[in-house]
């Protein structure tokens, strides 16, 4: 059985995102330098680099948590024609934040699950509150994705009721609820304690399996190498190396990369 | 000691409470309340004139006595023609006088929820006021029952203040009688009771809206 065995629920498989030129300072402080990156539909990117390196804030401006100062966002069925297109050079208004956010979900380092609901209310909350869509498909539908990652039993709960590996695959579930066509992940593995990691690990390399088109900041290099199709290597607010995972991590050609594997390596 | 006089006197005391001095603080606590959650907003708005204009009407209320703000209101609008009936005129007092006090806890109790709860509602695609109502108050709501509910007992004393714009409450009845008893020291004695019984239960309910409100939160 699959996490979203409906068809109707895959995500369309010609859609792309394409952001070109991404730009980002903070005063003097350069985080983003024109950044570009493409994710072809069931693509898994994985992001890396040594923090301060800005793939969060890569990851975060695809979906407007972050405006950057100059660059652009298309979401589209093609090359030709984009369905979404922002430009953050101009102003961005509500309206296209809100529209870039429709189509993608973001899982988070620290969980960021509503403290004040119940597990389930946390799941069916954009859906219904946000999406207008019933709330007892709603419901049917946050049960199922529940008993898949195997936390039917905590519906009811309070997150502070659960231990961190389990909030982080409530809020992988929450995420897969709104059906986006695109998951993002901040370092969804960075707070949780080592004997946690690899259950919510194995949630999110099954969603790879089923096709779910990602994007994945991480630390988790085996992991990165296991799930992603392709590895962007940052530093400084630049792309230093990319290309498909085995290559990027196993035979990286640039020294700083060469160095961030070496050390990542050293301190598993 | 007059002890018929002063057992007897309990009566109109506690019709003062229940005809005064609760729903004058009931209403001034309700539109106080509304009025705090806006200038709160205006504040935290990014705004320099909304968060300029809220930061002067805090500043006013918290800097000047509330017996000041009653007596301009009252006492003092009727000379640019405004003229206000004693009820009106307290209730309008304590509101703004509540608004201004519970407007910085409510700021405060928005601020201390993290930054992350305002993302998670945004990714899920809530926009700012949705975020707010669904995500934002609700738990700011447990950071500030503490603090309001002292601003609530302050203001079931501070009512006792409207006695001096004839407004008729628990403590003008007190004097009253008082003065035509002469029994001074038991009538205040018993207005300060009954005050204080008053207290005691607005304490217990706010231990009530606390605990339900940490029904949430590890212990």
């Amino acid at each position: 059985m699959s996490l979203t065995n409906d068809p109707s629920r895959q995500p369309r498989v010609t859609s792309v995102l394409k952001a070109r030129g991404l730009a980002k300072a903070f005063g003097s402080n350069v985080v983003l330098r024109d950044i570009d990156i493409d994710i072809r539909r069931g693509q898994v990117v994985a992001l890396i680099g040594p923090s301060g390196s800005g793939k969060t804030t890569v990851l975060r401006s695809l979906n407007g948590l972050e405006i950057p100062d100059a660059g652009t966002v298309a979401f589209g069925s093609g090359d030709s024609s984009a369905e979404l297109a922002i430009d953050f050079g101009a102003k961005v208004g509500k309206k296209e934040v809100a529209a870039l956010r429709d189509r993608s979900a973001m899982v988070f380092q620290h969980y960021n699950l509503f403290p004040h609901m119940t597990v389930l209310k946390n799941i069916i909350e954009g859906p219904v509150q946000v999406q207008k869509r019933p709330r007892a498909e709603a419901i049917a539908e946050a049960e199922r994705l529940l008993e898949r990652v195997g936390l039917a039993d905590k519906r009811d709960a309070y997150p502070f009721e659960l231990s961190g590996g389990q909030q982080q695959r409530v809020g992988i579930v929450r995420a897969l609820a709104l059906k986006p066509q695109l998951l993002l992940f901040d370092e969804p593995t960075s707070a949780l304690d080592p004997e946690l990691v690899g259950d919510v690990l194995g949630v999110i390399k099954e969603l790879a399996e089923e096709g779910w088109t990602m994007v994945i900041v991480t630390h988790e290099l085996a992991f990165a190498q296991h799930v992603a199709d392709e590895v962007i290597f940052m530093d400084g607010g630049v792309v230093v190396e990319r290309g498909p995972a085995a290559e990027v991590l196993r035979a990286p050609r640039q020294e700083r990369t060469k160095l961030f594997v070496k050390r990542l390596q050293h301190d598993v | 000691m007059n002890w018929d006089l002063i057992w007897s006197s309990f009566g109109p005391l506690i019709t003062g409470a229940v005809t005064g001095t609760i729903p004058l603080t009931l209403a001034s606590f309700a539109f106080g309340l509304v009025l705090a959650l806006v200038v709160a907003l205006m504040r935290l708005s990014p705004n320099w004139l909304l968060s300029g204009i809220g930061r002067f009407y805090v500043s006013v209320i918290r800097g000047t006595p509330l017996l000041v703000q009653l007596f301009v209101i009252f006492f003092g609008l009727p000379s640019i023609g405004i003229r206000l009936d004693p009820w009106p005129s307290a209730i309008i007092a304590f509101s703004l006088n509540v608004g201004g006090y519970a407007a910085e806890i409510i700021r405060a109790a928005i601020l201390s929820v993290p930054k992350g709860q305002w993302e998670a509602g945004h990714t899920i695609g809530m926009s700012r006021p949705q975020a707010l109502v669904r995500i934002i108050l609700p738990q700011a709501a447990r950071v500030s029952v503490p603090p309001l509910s002292n601003t609530f007992i302050s203001l079931v004393k501070d009512t006792s203040l409207a006695s001096l714009i004839l407004v008729t409450e628990l403590f003008r009845n007190a004097q009253q009688i008082a003065a035509f008893s002469q029994e001074f020291m038991a009538l205040y004695v018993q207005a300060a009771l009954v005050y204080w019984v008053i207290c005691l239960v607005l304490s217990t309910a706010q231990s009530a809206a606390e605990k339900r409100l940490d029904r949430y939160v590890a212990h």
